[in-house]
């Protein structure tokens, strides 16, 4: 798309993003909008058992339905039958066997979308039931559990040893419990594979990473890579859900089967068995402290259901060790993080990963330690927060600003809200009219978290970017090509805006992302401003030097360019991170660390549990500001989905199936349960990123969460030790409340 | 699947006599999500949109008679001041976009134990007006649901109208959900104050197989409110008849919410509107 603009539209400027209106005035065209003439309607079979086996799939029914082209099990997949994001543990179409309710069985072609879906439903498969492994502790701890993967039910192990003084004047104790959080994303997984004449296939799909896809697409259809050409369609939100694949692979085979394009978009209900979700967590605290609130020692065991396939678990594990502690100094640390395998909904990539579910607990357990010593929850915090110089519980060194203390000063300095209003949209339980104020107490709380940005323990993580400057109706123009996906977070005004600066021209123009360049590695870990951003600055100042070579002698850039465009690509690595020891989980893990840190005013009607969020205030060091409006709109969005984990989103699974996969009962907050928010952004730069920038997208959901949690405490004087909090937790934890 | 689309009255009782089996569409808030979810396939559409006398509304000898096409939306506007407590409830069903669409006969079609507007239908003696070929019937709200998403009507009948008497006393409603806006009720609760007749009216939502009064609850505060000299109700009255609401109940355990928090929540909101109820009533 093309950004008209003026000079002055570059780093550091509030620009309104191309596609906002757009979005707002639905005439944004999504994936789910694709369409071509004489395509066919993909559906997928799911499993509506959490464990079996498949004794026999007859898909005759299907088949003998008129207007229904094809019928695919596993037997069709045409190369590797199983895909993955870390381990290739997924088969493409259930083999023999399922290990989650949700597992695509088999794939329908046909003529309507109806069609497709009724033929899925005439396909006969002959399930033989087995005990499905539901609890996670049980799954990693019982030697007697049935394993649901071939390697045993622990993806991963990760432990954390540091110092060997575990015993202090002070100590904590709890356990801590997060839900099941799905990102809930607008457009679901959707898109169109279209048979190309090379017996390829050109795939427009929503996703994070087009070439992570590609990578695993090619293997599955047998097909060299450079024959699976991806290009990213309109995408209606990610937070990490599209990270693992979803319908590539199914439309694919179908349409190379058929030889016609093919749509797939998954309804509401089917995208909630159709990606991952957030890991729930089951985490044990133990906090040592001296009288005075000096943290002696942490240890912790936290324990991740990754559901029934590997999907992004390791990393997850990764964090929540490497980060288990907090944004705190701690010279004895003893952490033991796993993920497992259990036949629940697969868990992966979600906004945060990891550092999430570890920052509930630790930060839940400060506030402990805080009452314990008779401190404030403020106070602890300073005294015990991590600055430059500071080691990690990694032993990892903070070698760029992380001026918590004072960010934490900041946030307790800033106005309080007034008292509530008896408006109905300002009380608890909303216009419904729970409350005219009755059994309403304020409370205020505290986060603080610290999120790792790009990909960490050794991962090559890169981006590539094309720039080339060139003559369009006799003004200069830029074109920036990178295959980065955008998800929502704006970087096509990033990219522009770099462009602009770097490069002093007006007129810029983004190139759809595709798999044509090279890989800017996904759009997630808070990363792309980082990485995308740095080649698209590196490949701009490479096209810069090129152009005041050619105008040396005095030429006017249009002269230059006269004669041809100028292109450069670069790639941009930011340094390199390491492994952590998998016996002492000691090693420099994470390239780049960000700090946000919340406080939370909320009303709560004790007597119903009912909440109302009053104000959430933040303040958020991102190093360089890179377009305030859409830095705010991250840091507003990021607040949201951490209260919705607080106060409200779950997807409830009983047995292994899930009991609410709709909008109906997978409640998300709306502008009435989100509040006003009071920012303050600091700009203290890390000298080892482009412009000093820090990713931004992630930390406001790790610190709103416990803010908001440690609030609704401080109110009702329960301990609420399990997110969401539930309107049962408060309403029936006594009767010593009832006001 | 046909589309039948009456432009008169007379012609959609015909389309329905003929076609029993089909399903009436009026804002198409349940209906549509229905067949979006692919829960049964209805082998005819009956549209009622087009049929113009179904959005009006009237009033005689203090009942007003809100034709089955009026919106929620318009129900707010037009008619609050005399039905709060059904304005109230319709002010918490979904969003705007669904309260522009949406209708009280929808919610009545539906009859899904958790629609907004039954506990003040029923706290306030509401009658369905029903009509088929054969002739039209009033059918009191009590009488009017059977059980989960079933009511009184029979396979040839449609509603043409629900029939509330004007609020002759405080209304309230009050709902619970776990989100500030556009929630299903976990639990709900409406009272009507009727001193005409030193009357109390109730409606439980959610916690049954059926929208529900609370007879036992009724009677007792009847009997228990000073309603000539307008004292203060003694906090043992209040939570005496939030028990009682809280008895008539009979929820269960389900994904919006647990039966203990359910009793819990009913005697809560039961004793709350009493008292807002009151207060109103004693003019301060
Ligand atoms: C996003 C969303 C949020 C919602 N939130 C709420 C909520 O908070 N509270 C709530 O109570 N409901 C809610 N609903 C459900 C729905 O909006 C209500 O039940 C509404 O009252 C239905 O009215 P309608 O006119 O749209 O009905 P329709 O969908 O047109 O019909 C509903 C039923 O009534 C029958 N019907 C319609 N008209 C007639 C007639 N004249 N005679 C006989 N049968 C008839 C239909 O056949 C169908 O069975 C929500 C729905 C959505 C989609």
């Amino acid at each position: 798309m093309s950004i008209a603009t003026g000079q002055v539209q570059g780093v550091g400027q509030s620009l309104l993003r191309p596609d906002g209106t757009l979005k707002v005035t639905g005439e944004f065209a999504y994936s789910s909008d694709l369409w071509l003439d004489g395509m066919l309607w993909g559906a997928t079979l799911r499993s509506p058992h959490p464990s079996a086996w498949i004794r026999s799939i007859d898909v005759g029914p299907a088949l003998a339905m008129p207007g229904v082209f094809a019928v695919l099990t596993h037997q069709d997949v045409p190369g590797v039958k199983f895909y993955g994001l870390e381990h290739k543990d997924q088969p493409v179409l259930a083999i023999d066997q399922v290990r989650y309710q949700g597992e695509p069985v088999a794939l329908v072609a046909a003529d309507h979308p109806e069609t497709a879906r009724r033929a899925a439903d005439a396909i006969v498969v002959g399930y033989e039931l087995r005990e499905a492994v539901t609890d996670p502790r049980q799954a990693a701890f019982d030697p007697a559990c049935p394993q649901v993967n071939p390697h045993g039910n622990v993806v991963r192990h990760q432990p954390v040893r540091v110092g060997d003084r575990f015993t202090a004047d002070v100590v904590v104790t709890a356990e801590y419990e997060v839900g099941m959080q799905d990102q809930a994303f607008l457009g679901p997984e959707s898109g169109l594979a279209v048979p190309a004449e090379d017996g390829g296939v050109d795939l427009y799909v929503a996703t994070q990473w087009l070439h992570v896809d590609q990578d695993q697409v090619a293997p599955c259809l047998g097909l060299p890579k450079e024959k699976v050409r991806l290009t990213l369609a309109g995408v209606g939100g990610a937070f990490g859900a599209r990270e693992d694949l979803s319908m590539q692979i199914h439309a694919s085979m179908l349409a190379l089967r058929t030889g016609k394009p093919i749509k797939i978009v998954y309804g509401r209900e089917e995208s909630f068995f159709g990606h991952v979700h957030r890991h729930p967590a089951w985490m044990r605290y133990e906090h040592g402290a001296t009288a005075d609130g000096m943290l002696v020692y942490v240890r912790a065991e936290i324990v991740l259901d990754g559901g029934a396939y590997t999907s992004s678990s390791p990393a997850v594990v990764g964090n929540a060790a490497s980060l288990g502690v907090g944004p705190y100094e701690v010279d004895n640390v003893w952490i033991d993080a796993y993920g497992t395998y259990t036949n629940n909904p697969p868990c992966g990539a979600m906004r945060g990963f990891g550092a999430v579910q570890a920052c509930f607990a630790y930060e839940s357990q400060m506030d402990r330690l805080a009452e314990a010593c008779g401190l404030s929850p403020v106070e602890i915090r300073i005294r015990n927060a991590v600055s430059q110089g500071s080691r990690l519980a990694t032993g990892q060194v903070v070698d760029t600003p992380a001026p918590l203390a004072g960010m934490l000063r900041e946030l307790a300095a800033m106005p309080l809200p007034g008292p509530g209003s008896t408006d109905l949209r300002a009380l608890p339980g909303g216009v419904a009219q729970t409350t005219h104020g009755e059994g309403v107490r304020r409370g205020i709380g505290y986060g603080v978290g610290i999120k790792n940005i790009c990909f960490s323990e050794g991962f090559d993580d890169y981006s590539t970017a094309r720039v080339r400057v060139e003559l369009l109706g006799g003004e200069p123009h830029v074109l920036v090509h990178t295959a980065a996906a955008e998800v929502g977070q704006g970087l096509i005004m990033v990219k522009s805006q770099i462009a602009r600066t770097e490069l002093g021209i007006d007129r810029v123009t983004i190139v759809p992302a595709d798999t044509t360049v090279g890989s800017a590695g996904s759009s997630s870990a808070s990363r792309q401003s980082y990485v995308t951003g740095g080649a698209v600055k590196a490949a701009c100042e490479a096209v810069r030097e090129r152009l005041d070579k050619l105008r040396a002698g005095g030429a006017s850039l249009a002269e230059v360019l006269a004669a041809g465009p100028v292109e450069e690509t670069r790639e941009y690595r930011h340094r390199p991170t390491f492994p952590m020891d998998p016996v002492t989980g000691q090693g420099d893990s994470h390239t780049q660390l960000a700090l946000c840190v919340h406080r939370a005013v909320v009303d709560v009607d004790v007597e119903l549990g009912l909440v109302k969020v009053v104000e959430l205030a933040a303040v958020q060091d991102v190093g360089r500001i890179m377009n305030p409006l859409a830095l705010e709109g991250q840091i507003h969005g990021g607040t949201a989905q951490g209260l919705g984990l607080a106060l409200m989103e779950e997807i409830q699974v009983r047995d292994g199936k899930v009991l609410n996969p709709s909008f109906t009962d997978y409640l998300i907050p709306t502008i009435l349960d989100m509040p006003p928010m009071r920012l303050s952004i600091l700009e203290n730069p890390d000298p080892h990123a482009p412009y000093g920038l820090r990713g931004a997208g992630e930390p406001p959901t790790l610190s709103s969460t416990p803010a908001i949690a440690a609030a609704v405490r401080n109110a009702t004087g329960l301990a609420l030790a399990r997110v969401p909090i539930r309107p049962d937790d408060i309403a029936l934890a006594g009767s010593a409340l009832a006001g | 699947m046909d589309f039948l689309r009456p432009t008169t009255w007379a012609d959609a009782l015909a389309a329905k006599a003929e076609r029993p089996e089909a399903t009436p569409i009026q804002g198409g808030t349940d209906v549509m999500v229905e067949i979006n979810l692919d829960k049964g396939r209805p082998a005819a559409l009956l549209d009622l949109n087009p049929v113009a006398e179904l959005r009006d509304w009237s009033s005689e000898d203090g009942w007003l008679r809100i034709g089955a096409g009026v919106s929620y939306t318009r129900l707010i506007d037009e008619l609050g001041d005399r039905l709060p407590g059904l304005a109230q409830a319709s002010r918490t069903v979904g969003s705007p976009q669904i309260r522009n669409r949406g209708t009280v006969a929808g919610n009545l079609g539906a009859a899904s134990p958790a629609g907004d507007s039954h506990p003040p239908l029923l706290a306030s003696d509401a009658l369905v007006e029903a009509e088929s070929v054969r002739g039209s019937r009033l059918i009191p709200i009590g009488e009017f649901y059977l059980g989960v998403k079933r009511n009184a009507l029979e396979p040839d009948e449609l509603i043409r109208a629900v029939r509330v008497p004007y609020a002759d006393g405080p209304q309230y409603f009050s709902k619970i959900g776990t989100r500030n806006a556009m929630v299903i009720a976990v639990c709900s609760f409406a009272v009507a104050l009727h001193p005409s007749r030193r009357g109390v009216g109730t409606g439980i939502g959610s916690a049954a197989p059926t929208p529900r009064r609370a007879p036992e609850a009724e009677e007792f505060l009847a009997g228990e409110l000073d309603w000539d000299g307008r004292t203060a109700v003694p906090d043992e009255t209040a939570r005496r008849f939030g028990e009682l609401v809280a008895r008539a109940a009979s929820p269960i355990d389900d994904v919006r919410g647990t039966r203990d928090y359910r009793v819990h929540a009913l005697a809560v909101m039961a004793r709350r509107t009493l008292g807002w109820a009151w207060t109103e009533y004693r003019g301060i």
